[in-house]
């Protein structure tokens, strides 16, 4: 303001002198932050004391029911988790990040990219994730990923999940099935397989028959019993083998043969000697393709949200250490330089000493970010494992307006909400006001 | 795949966008009722409130008046609540909720409906839904829109693979599923990541296990949830859910997947399974996730009777409340509960009638027919989804109550005792208040 318009609306040169003078200036300011501040905070308060109809005083009635609540502990559990775990290593990453990224030429183009999270809405991000971490190979790409470099080291079974039509004559057994009976050479044993597409089918296979029995071999004909009309354990018209299966005979135990059947589905063990002898179609032939994780699933939900929250706060903490970084003192790290330190030396010694300030604020402010997560763990939390996977802030909302309304629990919820994250709030505000004395 | 989610999310969002602003019908003409304006809060957005609006505008065209819809999406019940407790409710709601037309008539905010409206709903429904309209002996609310949640949707081909007829009875649908098992893919797919489709699978075993005199008492808490008949139920379901050559991605991966999902599993461009159970609602998942074409490719057969149960219907439905009593609305609510109303939407698709007196010929397809056709035939035999009577807490929360806890179940479906045990210890809690 300059002294001339000053001097126009006659108002005292000297502040806070007059502090009459100064009500009719605050006052919007303060019925703005009553009206939207103070009067719900204090309505909170007063209603956590009230059951769900607003009417009746129950006291700390409320309180209890929140502490004694499972869902509310578990609740409970998972903030902690939060809060130990994701303000510290976004604020790690964002320090490491911030130094390494100082020394490049495409300083600012990278931060620019690192930044770009925070832009997203945290809904939309939830969304995103949601989607990255999908069960299914064909839409999740991490699991997409996972199964690309598990199949590299081993290729996936030629009949995952195929099963003996008959789960007597044949049992599961380490992976594969044996045979419950014995056969001698010269027998002929049908072994029909069901639970395998049809159209997957090698197209080389042909129709499946009942092989002869030969005077001193073992032969045998594997084969997808599917069809329409099909009697279930009888070659019928249409049905065709199943050729590249391996089949191993077995003498009290031990593998004493090996073979692998044609494009007939047949198979012949032909010099075995006299006895009998188990058959066991081989594990390899059955397991069931590599899938990935369950993501999603009640164990892994925590860890998966905060990644995705450390995804879109990094960019936030390098920032302000980025610029907390480029106010420290150069003389102080070429002094260090000069005398001989190390980088690490220097790193460790020198600028994060310098930089706690700024680390501890934005620590401080990631604590309380995370402390009223809400949306991420919404979106991306399918809802068989939200139990699994709530925190207080979506709790808060549940029982507020989600389960039919108990404002009372509810209100009681975001004042305990609010005792945990006014400390933090605190400690934020005593910094500001001692930097700016 | 990717392309579907991310279309299926944006259109959320944007239903979410649109929901939020209000459509207004321009009202015109001269009428009886010209210049009278009749506001009317619902849940419809995007087409459903476009054909809604249709049929508010022969009301309009007919009368004169100038009817205001406001869509309010899944927040209705908010919405509505809030409006009343203000002062300024609408004219007329249509309120999915059956449990909050009770509480909002014994809070005295809801007007009992004209003696032409009685009559009319009395004339052209089933007893049954004249008695989910009443409370305390006065009826409030007229059902304009109506789901049947008793079809099990399949791929025509699947079934043709093996040769097997639409099941009947639910020994038939487990020895068809078993068949469709050794063809290599699942049974049916399981929406289980969403909480209501199990408790939609539940309540069709339990209303054909234990019949509609147990499925009211159970609905009303008077049975507890321990009660044997919830025990054959759960093992019954237990059937299916427990064979995991039955179940896509067995129980674990049943949790995973989310309703639209489990329909894409059936019919998208690479099946994992033939079938898969739901309402009528199904038929849109359908036309707009995949290229499968309803009544070609994806049929649908009534739930299956088990031991030898009369034709039933669990359903779902809209219904309409005055919040007001003055003429305009009287006579929307009387247009409502004519055939006529219903015909309009039944004509635009999408659309089923609890009311017997709109013609089976004004739904655009055989499939809608003949759902339909099922609801209106199973007369006395419709009972509305259990989980929408019962307390929210209870039957409407991702993650808590009955939701949560069937999806134990499905987790695990060997352990019926740890069920039911769960399902009476959230009930107790959620029915008390």
């Amino acid at each position: 303001m300059t002294v001339a318009k000053a001097g126009r609306f006659a108002v005292d040169p000297t502040p806070g002198r007059s502090p009459r003078q100064a009500v009719p200036f605050l006052l919007p300011a303060l019925v703005l932050l009553a009206a939207l501040v103070l009067y719900p905070l204090v309505y909170s308060l007063v209603r956590s004391f009230f059951d769900r109809s607003g009417s009746a005083f129950v006291g700390f009635g409320n309180y209890v029911d929140l502490f004694t609540d499972a869902r509310t502990l578990t609740a409970f559990k998972n903030n902690v988790i939060w809060v130990v775990v994701a303000p510290a290593v976004v604020t790690g990453l964002g320090l490491v990040l911030a130094v390494l990224t100082e020394r490049i030429r495409w300083a600012t183009a990278f931060r620019l990219v690192l930044f770009m999270p925070m832009a997203i809405s945290l809904f939309a991000s939830g969304i995103i994730f949601r989607l990255v971490y999908e069960e299914d190979p064909n839409q999740g790409v991490v699991n997409a990923v996972a199964v690309g470099v598990h199949d590299l080291f081993s290729a996936p079974s030629p009949y995952a999940g195929a099963r003996p039509r008959d789960a007597v004559a044949f049992a599961p057994a380490e992976g594969g099935f044996t045979s419950t009976s014995t056969y001698e050479p010269g027998s002929a044993v049908p072994v029909p397989l069901v639970g395998f597409p049809p159209g997957q089918v090698a197209s080389e296979a042909s129709a499946a028959t009942q092989p002869r029995a030969g005077a001193r071999e073992l032969r045998g004909v594997v084969w997808l019993d599917v069809s329409v009309g099909g009697r279930a354990g009888a070659l019928d018209a249409g049905e065709r083998g199943l050729p590249g299966l391996a089949v191993e005979a077995l003498r009290e135990g031990r593998v004493v043969g090996r073979a692998t059947t044609g494009d007939d589905g047949r198979f012949t063990f032909p010099d075995l000697g006299d006895g009998r002898y188990a058959l066991r179609l081989a594990a390899t032939n059955f397991a069931l393709p590599f899938r990935g994780l369950t993501w999603l699933g009640p164990s892994l939900i925590t860890p998966v949200i905060i990644s995705s929250w450390i995804w879109i706060m990094t960019g936030f903490a390098i920032t302000f250490i980025a610029a907390g970084l480029s106010a420290i003192p150069r003389d102080a790290l070429e002094a260090a330089r000069v005398d001989g330190a190390t980088e690490w030396q220097v790193f460790r010694r020198v600028t994060v000493p310098l930089l706690s300030p700024v680390l501890l604020v934005v620590f401080v402010t990631l604590v309380i970010n995370v402390l009223k997560v809400f949306e991420l763990v919404f979106v991306i939390a399918p809802g068989s494992v939200q139990e699994e996977a709530n925190v207080l802030a979506l709790q808060m909302w549940q029982v507020s307006f989600n389960t039919g309304g108990d404002q009372g629990v509810g209100s009681a919820l975001a004042v305990v909400l609010f005792l945990l994250v006014a400390p933090a709030m605190l400690f934020n505000v005593r910094r500001f006001r001692r930097e700016r004395s | 795949m990717n392309r579907l989610k991310v279309t299926a999310a944006l259109a959320a969002v944007i239903a979410m966008l649109t929901a939020c602003s209000g459509g207004t019908t321009a009202g015109a003409g001269d009428g009886p009722l010209a210049g009278q304006t009749v506001e009317v809060v619902g849940t419809w957005s995007g087409d459903e409130q476009q054909r809604f609006e249709q049929v508010l505008r022969v009301f309009e065209d007919k009368t004169g008046a100038d009817v205001r819809y406001t869509p309010a999406g899944d927040e209705l019940p908010t919405v509505l609540q809030t409006r009343v407790q203000g002062g300024t409710p609408p004219n007329v709601a249509l309120v999915a909720q059956p449990g909050l037309v009770r509480q909002l008539a014994r809070a005295g905010a809801l007007k009992a409906v004209s003696g032409d409206v009685e009559k009319a709903v009395t004339e052209h429904n089933a007893g049954v839904w004249k008695k989910h309209g009443t409370v305390d002996g006065k009826l409030y609310g007229v059902y304009f829109k109506a789901a049947n949640k008793s079809a099990i949707w399949y791929r025509g081909d699947a079934l043709d693979e093996i040769g097997a007829q639409p099941p009947r009875t639910w020994e038939d649908f487990l020895a068809v599923g078993r068949a469709v098992a050794d063809t290599g893919q699942a049974a049916v797919s399981v929406g289980g990541a969403d909480g209501w489709t199990l408790t939609d699978w539940f309540e069709n075993v339990y209303l054909r296990t234990a019949g509609p005199a147990d499925y009211d008492k159970l609905a009303t808490h008077e049975i507890p949830w321990t009660d044997p008949s919830v025990r054959t139920a759960l093992s019954r379901l237990g059937e299916l859910f427990g064979d995991p050559r039955l179940v896509e991605g067995g129980g674990s991966g049943a949790l995973q997947t989310e309703f639209p999902k489990s329909v894409i599993n059936v019919f998208g461009e690479s099946p994992k399974a033939a079938m898969v159970f739901e309402a009528d609602f199904v038929a849109s998942v359908i036309t707009t996730n995949t290229k499968a074409k309803v009544g070609e490719d994806a049929k649908f057969f009534r739930f299956p009777s088990i031991g030898g149960s009369p034709d039933s219907v669990v359903a779902g439905g809209d219904v309409a409340v005055q919040l007001k009593d003055d003429p305009a609305t009287n006579e929307l609510m009387a247009f409502l509960a004519s055939p006529a109303a219903g015909e309009v939407w039944a004509r635009l698709g999408g659309f089923l009638s609890p009311n017997k007196g709109i013609p089976a010929d004004s739904y655009p397809d055989e499939v809608t027919r003949e759902l339909a056709g099922q609801l209106v035939d199973a007369g006395d035999n419709v009972r509305f989804d259990m989980s929408d009577l019962a307390p929210a807490a209870f039957g409407g929360t991702k993650g808590a109550g009955e939701w949560k806890a069937l999806q134990d179940f499905l987790a695990d479906p060997k352990d019926v005792e740890a069920a039911v045990q769960r399902l009476e210890s959230e009930a107790a809690k959620a029915y008390q208040r």
